[in-house]
Order: structure tokens, then C-alpha cells, then sequence
């Protein structure tokens, strides 16, 4: 099957015609070949690639499954997410991640690399079999006890130590867990006022600064997950300046929303990392243009509406990210000056496929790489409307708001698993 | 006014003045043999308390009751956060059941706001206190308190130096309160210790001092939080016997006070810990005061809040 996008523009500004043979891109310029797909006024990045996505299956697929989630992120533009390990069962031995990553196989939207978990059950006291998870099929890479902590430092730095031995990488979820005992929301001015129980800056910055350090000590790889403070920002920047191999993400929703929402006391809001303030947010767009955080990483998390539907307290942390990310990129990043569509490449494609070790994502966009291609009208807005999300879950908090940027076209290795706004039913074999 | 109150923040200054004049009213009419009046007659008001509090309970109940309202209690303990019904469900029975007005009692801060926005419901929603957020009825009463004491004022507390003193951190009645006494002039001073004081409170209108004897002969009004006993695991206090030594009002603090200087407390009290029993039971202590008060200001505000007929007319 030989195809030809035409008439696109490259992040840089050129104006090209994509020609696609099967999974790969046979040429880019201005050779037309097969059937034409006209995409004038259309802009093409390589496949969005995420490294937090929480997909529910096994065990919690009332809110999300492989397959649903696989749509959202078709429909987001993504070619490739990175399912969490706090499963049930957990994702901490090669059995499960093969399951997750056939599943991820058979729906065919995109490629779905498990996350295998650092300790057994998540429970942060014995270290799980990476070894075993990296050697099977899933080909695991990145490890992580999202959710929890890997709090314990001396657990910490002996994961550190033995995922070198396969080029691994742990995902830190930055939170002291004696420091946010019963934490609801920012601890600040707002919780204090809201009677709600505060989960200070610092118990992610302390984390954050201790792992840096082990991880320059023992010369592995750190990846800080969703960064919210603005002092975690800082100790990022110090490491990198020190060569210490550590990278940050952070979410679409760290980059828009702040801690005031929560007045409404509505759980749509409720999320860990929690919502901060408004100079956070100015230190992480900073950042990710400065390129101290390296990525934006979606933490999707999709939960049924009795969970979000209830008093603060009782309400599940978290909220859906796939499918509104691109656009609040764009919102706060694009729009704003910060970054151009050059570098929106960089962070949600290119840097996260290195970080992944992910080889058929992010790669440029020439002749011989893997056809993984999101197709965006970049002035077209579009009103978020829960209902239509291709999720099974419901919980964003974005319903209802303007967003720039609306995916046109989704290619998955050379097959439109999106065109034209909508899925195809068409997907990878 | 709004037909709901969830915040002091839903009253604007000429309510709050509404429900004092409107307490101090019906505290006239219900002061003969006959305390009963017939303004709530076919209405009904559903006490829901998903936490166990006998007194706030029985004051909602005994204020309904005596405007003639149908009161059902509905005790929720531990039935929304543990496996059970929703605060949802909850409230659509009491919706079916044609409730006028809910008085929710809840551990969970903001879930009688929660209650109010989420469309479950069409009853008019009464805060009785949400986890340590605020409890704003325990204000009212207590402005109301401070104005009979003080009756030269006439409502108008501009000026008067009113001292909180303890767990302000966790406490809704601190909360509550800071707001309605500034709203009304006061000029309030939170003292207690750094690990009680949530963090931020520099942003709100008050004074804040760490040390109980700096100042106690300037305060008009001096109102003791009560410490939980489990303050202790968490380390907000090192021992009961320190707590009490630094922050309790014992007999020597209570003679250094202002001669027309009033004592305050919520209750239940923890007495010998954050309260001396001759300084609850001494002349200045006007804790008995404000249980029959907290009748009074529930009556107005219920009164107000399901549009009773206007108050004089009624009354005669």
C-alpha cells in the first residue's frame, strides 16, 4: 500500500509531500505516489510518544482498558504510550508486562510499552525482577512505582544500580510519604483557607534532590516523573548543570491548572501530584522551554464517575490527559512564545522515545523511518466535551474549554488508526 | 441572602447583622411560658450528620422544633468514605422524601458545598461544620454571644480584641470564626503553637503570636479550641502536661485578663487540659451562654434561610 500526504508543513515551515509504503516513509518532498490524502493548511509531527499513561488493565477495566486507552491515544495523536505497573495484579513480573504488552499488541492503535515496577506489589520493600522483565517479550525499560514512592533510599539506590545492567531507567514518583500522610491538595494559602490537608512542595523537592544525588553516585539513570514545584525545577536544572544523567516530565495539567480550582472543592480536580500554585506553573513552563524538564508526560488517569462523583476526601486521585495533551501544549507553550512546533516535537515525541529507548518513535521525519505521524490542523480549536472522548472514563477537568491544535490525522507504522478527527477501526497487524 | 450557608462567606455584613437582630428577636418572643412558634409549620429539616456530634445535633434539633418544623435525623456515620451509600444517594432520598432544608454535619471539608453544587439536591443546605474547614452556625452563635455581652456595641464589634487560642489548624470554628468577627469589626489574634497554625496564615486578616502571656490583659474576649488527644501521635504537641502549661487557661491567666473580659469555648471541653475547671465555671465564662444561644442563632437562621414569614408580623 503506497499512499502520499500532501501538501504538509514540517515543523520547520517547508511544505512537503509525504509518500508512505507500507509501515515506512518512502520520501519527502515533492514526489506524489498512490492515493493522494490532501493536507493543505496541515501540520505534521512524528507520533506523540508518552511516558505516563495508566491504562487499567489488568484489574481496574471498569475505568480503562488496553484497548480503550489505545483509542484515546490514537485520537490524541500518540504512537506509543507507556503503561503504568500499578495494575492489579501489579506489573512487577515479566508475566504481567507480556500480558500488557500483547494486549497492546492486539489493539493495534499504537505500540504500548509496560512499565514494570521497582518493588513487589508496589509496596516498596523488596525490588521486583527487573531483570526478568527486561529480558522478556515487553522488553521492559523504564521502571516505576508510580503512585507510591520509592521512598526507602536504600531500595532506591540499589534499583538504580541494577537497571544498568540493561541500560534501565527509574521513574521516580517524587513524594515522601511521612511528609503528605493524609494529603488532599498544595499545602499553601488556598488549604489552609479550605480546611483541606496540605502536601507541601517539599516533600516532592526532598525526594527529588535525594535521588539526584544517588543517582550520581551509583552513575545511573534518573527520570523524574510529573515535576510540580518550582524548587523541583531548580534541582533539576543544578543536576543537569552537574552532568548527572537525570530527566523530568511534566503534565499538560501541571502546565495550565492551579491550586485556587480546588475552591469549588469538585474532585475533578483532585490529583497527585496536586495542583500548585500560579509561580509553579510560571517555573515549569520555564523549564520545559529551558529544557530542564525534557518531556510532557500525559499521567492519564482514568477513573469511573463514583470516584469523582463524592466529597473531596473520598474522591480518587487523578485525571484523563490523552486526548486534550497536544492541545494544552500548545495553549500554554506554543501560543505563549515558549516553545515553537520544533521543540513541541522534542518533548512529546523525540525526547520521550530516547528516554523510552522506544527506536520506531520520534525519528525524523525522512525517507526509511517508521510511518508514525500525527497530522494537526494547528488553527483549528475545538471545545473539549467529555462525552466524546474516546476514554471509558470521563474524569477531565477540561470539559467544556477552548483548545487550539486539533488532531487531524493519526498514522500508526503507515495505517490511519485516526482520519479524519475520528478512529477508523483500522489498526496494525 | 442566599438560600444556602455553607461559608461565612455566603453572608454579606447586613445578613450576618439580620441573623444577630433576628436571634435577639426571637430570644424575646420565646422567652414566656410558651417557647414554640408556629413559622415552620409543614417544613422539614433533616439533621444529617455523617460524624457523631450530640450537641450541635440537638441544638439544630431543639431550634427547629421550636418554629414548628418537621425534623428528621438521619445519622450517616461512616456510611460514604467505607463501603455503603454515597453522599449522592444520600441526598437524592432525602430529595425523594421532600426535604425543605439538610443540616449536614460531615468529616470531609467542602462536602456541604459538595452537597449544595452538585445538583442532587434542591433543599436549602446548612453547614453544621465539614471537617476542618468551617462551622459557620458555631460563629454566628458566638457573635451573637460577644454582642449580649457587650451590648453598648449593638452588633458592631469594631475594635474589640477577641484572642483564639489553640488548634487552629484543624479547626473549623477558628475558621469560621476569623471570618465573621473581622467581618464585624473585631480585631482577632490567633494564638497558639507554629505546628497549629496552618501554613499561609500570614495571609489572613489576624494577628498571630506563639506566646500565650504576651498580651492576655488586652483581649475583650478569649476563646479556647479544644485539642484533640490525638494531636499527640502526630507531633503537633510533645506531651498533654506542656500543651497545657504554654497554651491552657488556668487561674492565673484568668486573673491577669481585662476585668469585663469574657471566656469562650465551643465544647466539648477538655477540662484541666486546654481549660482550668474554676476558669470554665468562673464568672467570666460564658460557655453555658452560648449552647442556649446556638438554639437562638439556628432559629434565625433557619427562620431567614426557609423564608418564614417576616418576624414581626408573625410575632404578632
Amino acid at each position: 500500500m503506497i499512499y502520499t500526504l500532501s501538501n504538509l508543513q514540517m515543523s520547520d515551515g517547508s511544505q512537503v509531500n509525504i509518500v508512505v509504503e507500507d509501515s515506512r516513509i518512502t520520501s519527502v518532498g515533492s514526489h506524489v505516489e498512490g492515493d493522494v490524502v490532501d493536507c493543505s493548511g496541515l501540520l505534521v509531527l512524528p507520533g506523540l510518544v508518552d511516558l505516563h499513561t495508566h491504562l487499567r488493565e489488568p484489574g481496574k477495566e471498569d475505568s480503562e482498558t488496553v484497548l480503550t486507552g489505545s483509542r484515546a491515544a490514537a485520537k490524541g495523536g500518540f504512537t506509543a504510550v507507556s503503561a503504568m505497573a500499578n495494575t492489579s495484579p501489579v506489573a512487577d513480573t515479566a508475566g504481567v508486562v507480556e500480558q500488557v504488552f500483547r494486549l497492546g499488541k492486539e489493539a493495534g492503535l499504537c505500540e504500548v510499552f509496560p512499565i514494570g515496577a521497582v518493588t513487589v506489589g508496589l509496596a516498596g520493600e523488596r525490588i521486583a525482577e527487573l531483570g526478568a522483565m527486561a529480558d522478556s517479550a515487553a522488553h521492559v525499560r523504564i521502571f516505576s512505582d508510580d503512585g507510591k514512592c520509592v521512598s526507602d533510599p536504600l531500595v532506591m539506590r540499589r534499583a538504580l544500580e541494577y537497571v544498568k545492567s540493561f541500560g534501565g531507567v527509574i521513574a521516580q514518583h517524587a513524594q515522601d510519604p511521612r511528609l503528605t500522610e493524609g494529603a488532599q491538595m498544595n499545602e499553601g494559602e488556598v488549604s489552609s483557607r479550605l480546611g483541606l490537608m496540605g502536601w507541601p512542595a517539599v516533600a516532592e523537592e526532598a525526594i527529588i534532590a535525594r535521588d539526584i544525588l544517588l543517582a550520581d553516585h551509583v552513575k545511573s539513570r534518573l527520570h523524574i516523573c510529573h515535576l510540580t514545584t518550582k524548587g523541583g525545577v531548580e534541582l533539576v536544572r543544578w543536576a543537569k548543570s552537574q552532568g548527572i544523567d537525570v530527566t523530568a516530565e511534566v503534565t499538560p495539567h501541571h502546565l495550565l491548572l492551579t491550586d485556587d480550582l480546588v475552591e469549588s472543592y469538585d474532585p475533578i480536580y483532585k490529583v497527585n501530584p496536586p495542583l500548585r500554585t500560579n509561580a509553579d506553573v510560571e517555573a515549569l513552563r520555564a523549564g520545559l522551554a529551558d529544557g530542564t524538564i525534557d518531556i510532557v508526560a500525559t499521567d492519564h488517569a482514568p477513573h469511573p464517575t463514583e470516584d469523582k462523583e463524592c466529597e473531596w476526601s473520598a474522591a480518587a486521585f487523578g485525571m484523563l490527559g490523552l486526548e486534550t495533551a497536544l492541545g494544552i501544549v500548545v495553549k500554554t507553550m506554543v501560543h505563549s512564545g515558549l516553545l515553537n512546533w520544533g521543540r513541541v516535537a522534542e518533548v512529546m515525541s523525540i525526547n520521550p522515545a530516547k528516554i523510552g529507548g522506544y527506536s520506531r518513535q520520534g525519528q525524523p521525519i525522512t525517507p526509511g523511518s517508521t510511518a508514525n505521524l500525527v497530522i494537526v490542523n494547528p488553527a483549528e480549536e475545538w471545545i473539549v466535551d467529555r462525552d466524546q472522548l474516546a476514554s471509558k472514563s470521563r474524569n477531565t477537568p477540561f470539559h467544556g474549554i477552548s483548545l487550539p491544535a486539533r488532531v487531524v490525522h493519526t498514522i500508526f507504522e503507515g495505517v490511519f488508526v485516526v482520519k479524519d478527527y475520528a478512529l477508523t477501526g483500522m489498526k496494525h497487524e | 441572602m442566599k438560600n444556602q450557608l455553607l461559608s461565612i462567606n455566603d453572608l454579606s455584613h447586613s445578613d450576618v447583622l439580620s441573623i444577630l437582630s433576628t436571634a435577639a428577636e426571637l430570644e424575646k418572643i420565646t422567652d414566656g411560658p410558651t417557647k414554640k412558634l408556629p413559622t415552620l409549620r409543614g417544613r422539614t429539616v433533616v439533621n444529617l450528620f455523617f460524624e457523631d456530634s450530640t450537641r450541635t445535633r440537638i441544638s439544630f434539633e431543639t431550634a427547629a422544633k421550636r418554629l414548628s418544623a418537621d425534623v428528621i435525623n438521619f445519622s450517616a456515620k461512616g456510611s460514604s468514605v467505607s463501603k455503603g451509600e454515597s453522599l449522592k444517594d444520600t441526598a437524592q432520598t432525602l430529595q425523594a422524601m421532600g426535604a425543605d432544608a439538610v443540616v449536614i454535619r460531615h468529616g470531609s471539608s467542602g462536602a456541604a458545598q459538595r452537597l449544595a453544587d452538585s445538583g442532587w439536591i434542591s433543599a436549602t443546605v446548612i453547614n453544621a461544620g465539614d471537617g476542618t474547614h468551617e462551622h459557620p452556625t458555631q460563629a454566628l452563635l458566638d457573635a451573637f454571644t460577644i454582642s449580649k455581652r457587650f451590648p453598648d456595641r449593638k452588633g458592631d464589634l469594631t475594635g474589640l480584641k477577641v484572642a483564639i487560642v489553640g488548634d487552629i489548624l484543624h479547626s473549623r470554628v477558628a475558621r469560621s470564626n476569623v471570618l465573621l468577627l473581622t467581618k464585624l469589626g473585631a480585631h482577632v489574634t490567633l494564638i497558639a503553637p507554629p505546628t497549629l497554625l496552618p501554613v499561609g496564615v500570614e495571609s489572613w486578616p489576624v494577628d498571630v503570636t506563639y506566646n500565650m502571656d504576651e498580651s492576655l490583659e488586652l483581649f475583650d474576649v478569649v476563646m479556647m479550641l479544644r485539642i484533640q488527644l490525638e494531636r499527640m501521635t502526630n507531633f503537633f504537641i510533645p506531651s498533654e502536661r506542656e500543651y497545657s502549661r504554654r497554651y491552657g487557661l488556668n487561674e492565673d491567666r484568668l486573673r491577669r485578663m481585662k476585668t469585663d473580659a469574657i471566656v469562650m469555648h465551643p465544647g466539648p471541653m477538655n477540662r484541666g487540659l486546654e481549660i482550668s475547671a474554676s476558669s470554665a465555671d468562673s464568672g467570666r465564662s460564658v460557655i453555658v451562654d452560648q449552647v442556649g444561644n446556638g438554639v437562638l442563632t439556628r432559629m434565625a437562621v433557619l427562620y431567614l434561610l426557609l423564608g418564614g414569614v417576616a418576624l414581626t408580623e408573625d410575632a404578632k
